[in-house]
């Protein structure tokens, strides 16, 4: 019986450890964030730092973005076509492709393939810098590794992330159309009219870009982070890889709930 | 404990990772202008010393002054401050940046820390990379280059600033007897020529006595010899003797302290 | 060279983001440059919107020519009040100019239509449409038609 009371206590410390352990990761994950960004705005770590990363980071992404982005929009455009034939609303057909691939599968989707493609590379990049002692070097040259290698990632991330999603949205809608209106015969002149008549500027467009930015921010944070907190061995960097992955593209799909429950709730 | 004037001065100074204590309360002193050996058994903490000093990490009691300055009470600005005016350090991997090419690798800390033209930069990373004898290969990237030339870019990277003191954190290692040769060559030429304060690490009895003014001896968290090289070899105490003359067995043990070993092996039967 | 090259494509990026930026914003969600230009308010009084909402289109000849801003109730007369961005451009409302609540379809989207009348005279910015028609709700519909049936 005690032993039973022994291993209750045991679990429940190990589970109150465990808590503590991922509270104080959360909160020096904050600080770095703070940190990294206190050190101003984009151009902060020089110029070129910055269009190297975005190039890295962002025009490097465009491939898969703009080939993912129009086999998701033929897919919709059929799904769609299937469904909304059923109620004898193929006319809607753009509205539906277009509001749901501005609203959530663009920002999302182009999301998770950013952590997948540009936040491992970024983590396994900042995690054998640390391995080799660069960071430290650094350090030792008396400039800040924020400064230099963080924050122009972020920055990177953070205005790359919003491209990368309305072109997905862009290219997906067209695939959509090519589904749409040459191969299933929907009338062109519905697709684009219903969309215009049901897509709003600001509510879907900006909203959409805006989820994306943090989005974009966040993916970002957390593979820097992951980097930098690695353990400099091959093990350790090929977790944080897997972390990266996991842990933004998790956080990607609980934040897009939070977001749009506050921007429907504003309306 | 020499007569000169001290540029590192550690006192009272204790370290320790996880349970294990690595430093018990040493002092020491660097001297100014000259070589210093840091030298002891793997696992003694030497390279951590090295951190210590640049200010990496924090004593858990203690002071380290370095020129003057107490590093750890330093705040973070301060600290960068020092660092880039009096420290330069040379890892054991080089850790040159490896995205950039050995010219931008030496023009990086210059380029940060100061707003010369680029003529004049260019000008002062010619001249560092000449005293390496590498001004040949500034367009070459890290990956294209040998461990030893990739060693002496990093030397060159860390004398950009002519800094006042340089830590070489295992200079020797893994390097053929050319690059050797070629390195230890540097390393006294340039603390010659730039009148620098040498700290370095390593495990190479020979090649630290063939350039060290000084020799600091650690083991167990503590110093256990501080004189020049042919003093410690000569007069040293057994234990020092031992690592000198790089004897298997002596006052510094052969095992890894452990229990008994019949001890040991007969709990398996149970 | 290799900079340029990179410096050219980031370039580029950025600027198909922005072009990207402009063609969503005409091509699919139909802004067009007119909309974002000036625009005046009038308001109307219905008995009853049935469901029309902000943001509906506001239609003459099926053509949008507008925006509902805002819906609101009056709380004295008990009566829904619609604000209405309308285009500058359609400036020559006239004053007896008549409002509906519409839908696009059997179950589409409520919206206004606008039908202009014969006076010389055009509505302002603040200026309130007195001729309104309510939304048609279904279940009154209904209703009424059973009474009339019953009276029979």
């Amino acid at each position: 019986m005690l032993k039973l009371i022994d291993k209750i206590l045991d679990s429940i410390q190990a589970l109150g450890n465990a808590s503590l352990g991922r509270l104080q990761a959360l909160g020096r994950a904050g600080v770095f964030l703070l940190s990294s960004l206190m050190w101003g705005g984009p151009g902060s770590a020089g110029f070129g730092d910055l269009v190297k990363q975005i190039y890295s980071i962002g025009v490097r992404s465009l491939s898969i973005i703009i080939v993912a982005g129009f086999f998701v929009g033929m897919v919709l455009g059929l799904q769609g076509y299937t469904i909304l034939s059923d109620f004898g609303s193929e006319a809607a057909l753009g509205t539906m492709v277009s509001l749901t691939l501005l609203r959530e599968l663009g920002p999302v989707v182009t999301a998770l393939l950013f952590a997948g493609r540009a936040g491992s590379a970024l983590t396994a990049e900042i995690g054998l810098m640390k391995a080799t002692e660069q960071i430290s070097a650094m350090e030792m040259m008396g400039v800040d590794p924020l400064k230099r290698i963080i924050t122009p990632r972020l920055w990177a991330g953070f205005i790359s992330m919003p491209i990368l999603a309305l072109l997905f949205s862009l290219v997906g809608i067209w695939g959509g159309a090519y589904v749409g209106i040459n191969m299933l015969g929907v009338d062109e002149g519905a697709y684009w009219g219903n969309m215009q008549a049901s897509v709003e500027f600001y509510d879907d467009i900006i909203k959409g870009l805006i989820k994306s930015l943090v989005f974009g921010l966040v993916v970002t944070w957390i593979a820097v982070y992951q980097g930098f907190d690695s353990i400099p061995t091959s093990e350790g960097i090929s977790k944080a890889t897997t972390q990266t992955v996991v842990v933004a593209s998790l956080a990607v799909l609980g934040l897009d709930f939070v977001l749009t429950a506050i921007m429907l709730g504003s309306i | 404990m020499s007569s000169e004037e001290a540029f590192v001065s550690i006192r009272g100074m204790s370290f320790s990772r996880g349970n294990r204590l690595i430093f018990n309360n040493i002092d020491l002193d660097i001297p100014r202008g000259k070589v210093t050996a840091i030298m002891g058994p793997s696992g003694t903490g030497k390279t951590t010393l090295l951190r210590l000093i640049g200010g990496q990490i924090l004593p858990d009691v203690g002071t380290i002054e370095v020129d003057g300055h107490n590093v750890p009470t330093l705040k973070r600005t301060q600290l960068f401050e020092l660092r880039k005016k009096s420290m330069g350090m040379l890892f054991q991997s080089g850790a040159l940046f490896t995205d950039l090419s050995v010219f931008d690798n030496v023009a990086f800390p210059i380029r940060l820390h100061s707003d010369l033209p680029e003529s004049m930069v260019r000008d002062l990373v010619l001249m560092k990379l000449e005293a390496v004898g590498l001004r040949g290969a500034r367009d070459l990237m890290p990956a294209e280059l040998s461990g030893g030339m990739a060693r002496r870019v990093a030397l060159a990277r860390s004398v950009a600033l002519d800094p006042e003191m340089i830590l070489y954190d295992e200079p020797f290692t893994g390097l053929d007897p050319i690059s050797l040769g070629i390195t230890v060559k540097l390393i006294k030429s340039l603390n010659d020529a730039l009148s620098l304060t040498s700290v370095l690490v390593t495990h190479d009895v020979e090649e630290a006595c063939t350039i060290a003014d000084y020799v600091c001896l650690l083991s167990e968290g503590g110093v256990i010899g501080f004189d020049t090289p042919e003093n410690l070899i000569e007069n040293g105490s057994e234990q020092v003797r031992q690592f000198m003359q790089g004897k298997p067995d002596g006052p510094v043990p052969f095992h890894f302290p452990a229990n008994d070993f019949s001890e040991d092996l007969l709990k398996g039967v149970k | 060279m290799r900079t340029r090259l990179m410096e050219l494509a980031v370039g580029a990026f950025i600027v198909m983001g922005i072009i990207g930026l402009i063609v969503m914003a005409l091509r699919v969600s139909g802004l067009s440059a007119t909309d974002a230009g000036d625009k005046y308010t009038i308001k109307a009084y219905f008995e009853n919107l049935g469901g029309l909402t902000e943001r509906a289109k506001v239609s003459m000849s099926g053509v949008t020519i507008g925006r509902v801003s805002k819906v609101y109730l009056d709380t004295e007369d008990y009566v829904a009040v619609v604000e209405m961005e309308i285009n500058k451009s359609m400036s020559t409302l006239t004053l007896d100019t008549s409002a509906a609540i519409l839908t696009a379809g059997l179950l589409g989207e409520k919206y206004i239509g606008l039908t202009v009348g014969a006076e010389d005279e055009y509505l302002a910015d603040g200026d309130v449409i007195e001729d309104t028609q309510s939304a048609l709700v279904l279940e009154e519909l209904i209703g009424q038609f059973l009474f009339s049936k019953a009276e029979e």
